[in-house]
Formats: C-alpha cells, sequence, structure tokens
C-alpha cells in the first residue's frame, strides 16, 4: 500500500475528509517550495500536489499559467524538481503527488520518470492531458514503480465514470465543473446527478476539485466526497505576497482556514 | 493512409485531451461518420464549394516561370483564388455545416495569419452561428487586416497574450474555451492537427484540391505530375494536395517547412526538419521542444506556419519515408513572393511563397519533360505590409 492509499485509510478511520493542496513548484523559487510544502503539511494538509511547470498548459486557468511562468523564469528543469522532492522526503511524511502534462514524462523518458518519483518519494501522478483511451501507454511502467496514477472524471463523462473510476489509482480527481482550473464563484454542476454516476463504480476515494477557493465552498462540497483539492487559491496567496516568507505564512494561514472548515 | 488503430497513423495522432472533451471527441466522431456518408451533406457542401467558394480552383500552367527557370513544367493549384483568398474555405464549409446538423450555437477557431479565422467568420456569418476567433496578439499586430475582416464579419476576435502570443498560444486558449463551453460550441480546428478525429476530418475535406488537380492534370497532360509541392506549418493544405496521390507512388511529395532566419539558427519552425516526437495539443506527432517537453518558441515571417508543431499524418509520411520536407528561409520566402508576383503577376501568400521558394530551387535542375504542381494555397493581399516591413520599406496607411 502506498502514502495515498494509507492517508485515505487513516482518515476514514479518524472519519475525516482529505485536504489537498496545490502549489506549483519552483514559485517563486525551489527553496521556497520545500518551505511550503513543509508548512502546508504542519497546518493540515494530507496531501500535497506540485504542479511541474509547463509551456504549454492547456487545462490551467490565467492564475496556474502565470506562475508557470514564473517558474520557468529561473530554467527549472525536472531534475531539478525530483531533488526538491529529496529535500522535501526528508522533512515531510504527507503523500506527494505531481500534476505534469504528459510531454513532460515522454521527454524525461517515462520509465526513468517513474524510478525517479519512486526514488525521490512522490507517491502519484496527474496527467490533466492523458485521458482513460491514452493511458495504456504508461500504466504498465507507473505501476512496476508503484507509482499511482490518479485518473479525472468531468461532469461531461457521464458513463465513461464506470470504466475510469474502476481504473483508478490512489484517488479519483471528481472535475467539479467545465473549463480550465481557477477560483470560481459558484459551481452550476448538478453535484447528485455528477455523483450518482461515480458512486456506483467503485470503492476509490474520491476528491473533487477545480475551482474550490473558500472554506464555504469547502463546507458545502465535502458531503460530496472523501477529500477536497484546492489549487488557484493558494497559488494565488503566493503570487500576491511580497516575498518568500511572507509567501509561506499566508499559504500556511490559508490552509489553516481551509482544514478547520474541512473538519467543521 | 488508413487509420490502424483509433484515430492512428502509425505511431502518431492519439487524444491526449482533458477528460471534459473526451465525450464531446466521441460525439464529433460519430456524427461525422454519419454525415460523412450521407448524400445529402455531401449534396450540399458540393453546392456550397461550387457556388460559394468557386470550386473547382484552376490549375494554371505557369509558362512564364517555366520557361524562366528552364526545367520543370510548373502548374499552379490556385486555391488562392477561392472565396476569401485560402484553401482553409474548404475545411471551414464542411465543419460548418456539421456544426449546423449537430445543431450547435456557436464556433470557435483559432488563427494564425487569419486566414482561418476569416474562412470561419465567413461561414458562421453564412450559417447564422455565433463566431469567436482566438489569435495570438502578435498575430494581431502582423495581420491588422485580417482582424478588421472578422470583425466585420461578425466574429469576436479574443487576443491571446499567454506564452508566445501566437499560433500556439491561441490554439491553447480555443481548447480551454471549448472546455469551458463544450456544450454549446462546435470548435472549427485549422488544420490537420489536433485530437482525432480532427486531422481525419480536415484532410477529407481538403482532399478536394488533390482531387481535382488529378483530374486537372490528367486533362491537361494525360498523366500524374512528378513532384507535388505544399507548405506546411499544420499542414492541411499539403496534405488536401497529396492525400488522393498517396498510392501513386511515382508522384514525389515534398513539404516545405518555415526556416525562419534558417534552419541552424534558434529562429526557425522546421518541425520535420528540427524537432522529435512528443504530445502537444492533443496528438502525438513531432514538436520543436527541449529535452524536459517544453515547446520552443519558434519563428516565420509567415503567421501562418509559425506552429511548433505539424500534424500526425504528415508525422506518419514523413516517418514512412513516403513524403519528404524542407527547409525554407524568410528570405527564400520573400524572393520567391516577388518573384511570382512579377514574372507570372499573382501575389502569393507568404505562407505559399514558401512552396515556390522549392520550386525555384528544383525546378532548374530537372528535366523539361517532369511536371510539378504547386499548391497556392493562399493570395499575398494580407502580407503586403509585413513584406513592406521586411524590405525596410514604409507604407503609409500601415496601421
Amino acid at each position: 500500500m502506498n502514502r495515498i492509499e494509507e492517508k485515505f485509510k487513516e482518515l476514514k478511520s479518524k472519519n475525516k475528509k482529505a485536504l489537498i493542496t496545490f502549489i506549483t513548484a519552483g514559485d517563486p523559487d525551489l527553496g521556497t517550495t520545500v518551505e511550503l510544502v513543509e508548512e502546508m503539511e504542519r497546518r493540515g494538509a494530507d496531501i500535497v500536489e506540485l504542479g511541474v511547470p509547463y509551456s504549454d498548459p492547456v487545462a490551467e486557468g490565467p492564475v496556474i499559467q502565470k506562475a508557470n511562468c514564473r517558474a520557468l523564469k529561473n530554467n527549472i528543469r525536472i531534475k531539478d524538481i525530483m531533488d526538491t522532492v529529496r529535500k522535501i522526503r526528508e522533512r515531510v511524511s504527507v503523500p506527494l503527488v505531481y500534476l505534469l502534462y504528459f510531454n513532460c514524462i515522454l521527454q524525461y523518458g517515462p520509465e526513468r520518470f517513474f524510478s525517479d518519483c519512486r526514488e525521490s518519494g512522490v507517491d502519484g501522478v496527474i496527467i490533466p492531458d492523458l485521458p482513460y483511451e491514452e493511458q495504456a501507454e504508461i500504466d504498465g511502467v507507473a505501476e512496476g514503480f508503484d507509482i499511482s496514477i490518479i485518473t479525472l472524471v468531468a461532469p461531461t463523462s457521464k458513463e465513461r465514470a464506470d470504466k475510469i473510476s474502476k481504473k483508478a489509482r490512489g484517488f479519483l480527481y471528481c472535475v467539479s465543473s467545465l473549463g480550465v482550473t481557477g477560483v470560481r464563484s459558484e459551481f452550476k454542476t448538478d453535484f447528485e446527478e455528477f455523483f450518482k454516476y461515480i458512486n456506483n463504480a467503485s470503492e476509490i476515494p474520491k476528491a473533487i476539485g477545480f475551482g474550490i477557493s473558500t472554506p464555504e465552498q469547502v463546507q458545502a462540497l465535502k458531503g460530496y466526497c472523501d477529500g477536497l483539492i484546492v489549487g488557484s487559491a493558494i497559488v494565488k496567496k503566493v503570487e500576491e505576497s511580497s516575498s518568500p516568507s511572507d509567501a509561506v505564512k499566508n499559504v500556511g494561514d490559508f490552509v489553516e482556514v481551509l482544514r478547520n472548515a474541512i473538519d467543521a | 493512409m488508413e487509420l490502424n488503430r483509433k484515430g492512428r497513423f502509425g505511431e502518431f495522432g492519439g487524444q491526449y485531451v482533458p477528460e471534459t472533451l473526451m465525450n464531446a471527441l466521441i460525439e464529433l466522431e460519430e456524427k461525422y461518420e454519419r454525415y460523412s456518408k450521407d448524400p445529402d451533406f455531401k449534396k450540399e457542401l458540393d453546392f456550397y464549394f461550387k457556388e460559394y467558394a468557386g470550386r473547382p480552383s484552376l490549375l494554371y500552367f505557369a509558362e512564364k516561370m517555366t520557361k524562366d527557370l528552364g526545367g520543370a513544367k510548373i502548374y499552379l493549384k490556385r486555391e488562392d483564388l477561392n472565396h476569401t483568398g485560402s484553401h482553409k474555405i474548404n475545411n471551414v464549409l464542411g465543419q460548418v455545416l456539421l456544426a449546423k446538423k449537430m445543431g450547435k450555437k456557436r464556433v470557435i477557431a483559432e488563427t494564425g495569419a487569419g486566414q482561418h479565422g476569416v474562412a470561419t467568420a465567413t461561414a458562421a456569418a453564412l450559417f447564422d452561428l455565433e463566431c469567436e476567433v482566438f489569435m495570438g496578439k502578435e498575430d494581431m499586430e502582423r495581420q491588422a487586416l485580417n482582424v478588421f475582416r472578422m470583425r466585420l464579419l461578425g466574429a469576436e476576435v479574443r487576443p491571446v497574450l499567454s506564452g508566445t502570443a501566437t499560433l500556439k498560444d491561441a490554439c491553447s486558449e480555443a481548447m480551454r474555451e471549448w472546455a469551458l463551453s463544450v456544450d454549446s460550441t462546435f470548435y472549427v480546428f485549422g488544420s490537420v492537427m489536433g485530437p482525432h478525429p480532427y486531422p481525419t476530418i480536415v484532410r477529407d475535406f481538403q482532399r478536394i484540391i488533390g482531387d481535382e488537380v488529378k483530374e486537372q492534370i490528367m486533362e491537361k497532360e494525360d498523366r500524374y505530375p512528378d513532384i507535388l509541392l505544399a507548405c506546411v506549418g499544420g499542414g492541411s493544405n499539403a496534405m488536401g494536395l497529396f492525400y488522393p496521390f498517396i498510392q501513386n507512388e511515382n508522384v514525389q511529395l515534398i513539404g516545405v517547412e518555415a526556416a525562419g532566419e534558417g534552419a541552424d539558427t534558434p529562429r526557425n519552425a522546421a518541425t520535420l526538419t528540427k524537432g522529435s516526437v512528443g504530445v502537444l495539443h492533443g496528438m502525438k506527432s513531432y514538436f520543436l521542444q527541449d529535452s524536459d517537453g517544453q515547446i520552443n518558441p519558434v519563428y516565420s515571417i509567415s503567421a501562418g506556419l509559425d506552429y511548433p508543431g505539424i500534424g500526425p499524418e504528415h508525422a506518419y509520411l514523413y516517418k514512412t519515408g513516403r513524403a519528404s520536407y524542407v527547409p525554407v528561409t524568410d528570405e527564400e520566402a520573400v524572393r520567391a513572393f516577388k518573384y511570382l508576383t512579377r514574372v507570372e503577376g499573382i501575389i502569393p501568400a507568404i505562407e505559399s511563397s514558401h512552396a515556390v521558394a522549392h520550386a525555384i530551387k528544383i525546378a532548374p535542375h530537372i528535366g523539361r519533360d517532369k511536371i510539378i504542381v504547386i499548391n497556392l494555397s493562399g493570395r499575398g493581399d494580407k502580407d503586403v505590409y509585413s513584406i513592406a516591413r521586411y524590405l525596410g520599406e514604409n507604407i503609409e496607411a500601415e496601421g
């Protein structure tokens, strides 16, 4: 059992929901990334997603696009991010998940990529541009190194939710609404309907992401699922902070607010 | 080439898109499958090709150019004479008609030089659909005339500031918009690229170019040409010309890529000359990228060829050796632009000028008994300002 499965099991036994937080690796620099992950764990994050900055993030809204640009300005390589994860792993025990685009894995080399994930302490990978139909290309390699490929299911998935859920590892990433990542003031999705397709499918833990930014939204949505993912709203805190140490403090405070909301 | 597994040309193609879009692609595939076999749909499209776009386009024997170069006989396939001024209208009429049949109320598109945007805005006006076109901020400046044309046609032009603010980023932004509005909106892809089934759909709507050439050249020469030349960005005009000839192995297929300031400089867009296999915009193909998969910024004087990738069927033709691909620089393209204008009185699009440039290079060294067909994919009116700028000449009306 890897860290993600253990985490959900542990939370379930305590009757708690998972708080999954996202930052872009290298934003504003890799040193701060280490501090941010450590602080998020201390303030209540259960799982941390690290976005690997990419030149063409087609599933990302403006906030994370800008974070990618800030990170790429430092000429960050995937190898540097792997080194950073090694440092993070010495300090934290939360499961770590990469969010990255398929081309990064392809060029780095799937074998080398999943081997480095395993060795540095990454537990799962979210690949937003790799749907069910194309996943076979790397399934075997990922499984060989016990790295969970966390699959996404969307409100438009309908009957596809069944096969996607059955194949899911770690947790199922339930996309809250149409569009790309980024803060939403309201959700138009009919969650009862959406989860009817998903809940019948499998026992895998489900987490909702895309657009969740306030403690009120956390409280409104937590009943549907086993975890909630907050990304752009945290990245926005980093963007608005005046210095790296300020960013660590602001992100920490925000994560604590979200923690309290999810436990309330 | 036949698809040997779903949506693949050999290893190339596929559907590398966010899950949100998957059911839309599956629906598109089903609907396309149905309508492409529907005689009424074919009849309707054929009507618009003939009565609205002005097809068939002429196959013109460029006699002066042939004499001047002193080698192979050169024919020009005059896609520049189509309504809206390029081959783009062929694909757009097909896709917008399909959108209409599917009950969509709104179409979106990406555009580089603006030709696909203008064609989409035109068809949207004709079929009463809302239209939004995504265009890189830099391209909007290079092609201000086309921006204004799109607005006159009733389309909204959305400037794209992200990334390099060119065609690649316009494409990413259109995909993001599609993910948001997938229920009501049809994405009109402009080239033989993107996720399956787009490369197939666009090729099928563009193959009329090659089908007509086959008939026209048989009439004029009683045989097939020896060489087909076409410029490639995403590769739709080239695929349209090449596709009907793929089985005719004596016909040489040559795609001409934009080498910008030179294929050996960092400022080029010569994907097959300099690229490697990767995944972007829903497809596996060749891309200009680094060892981490970050897409390189590309450059060409031509906004329509300024793209870091190429359609998957071209990747397959390249890999299997059925077609070859050669680089042509800005300088060579501008020289060819001026050449064709002066020699034949035809102002070619700067994109098509790349194909003309390669003909100028090879024709003198090929026997007079040989025949070259160049796809003149578009007309050059839109390019006169940027050509003037390139030549250091000041045209007053520039804005």
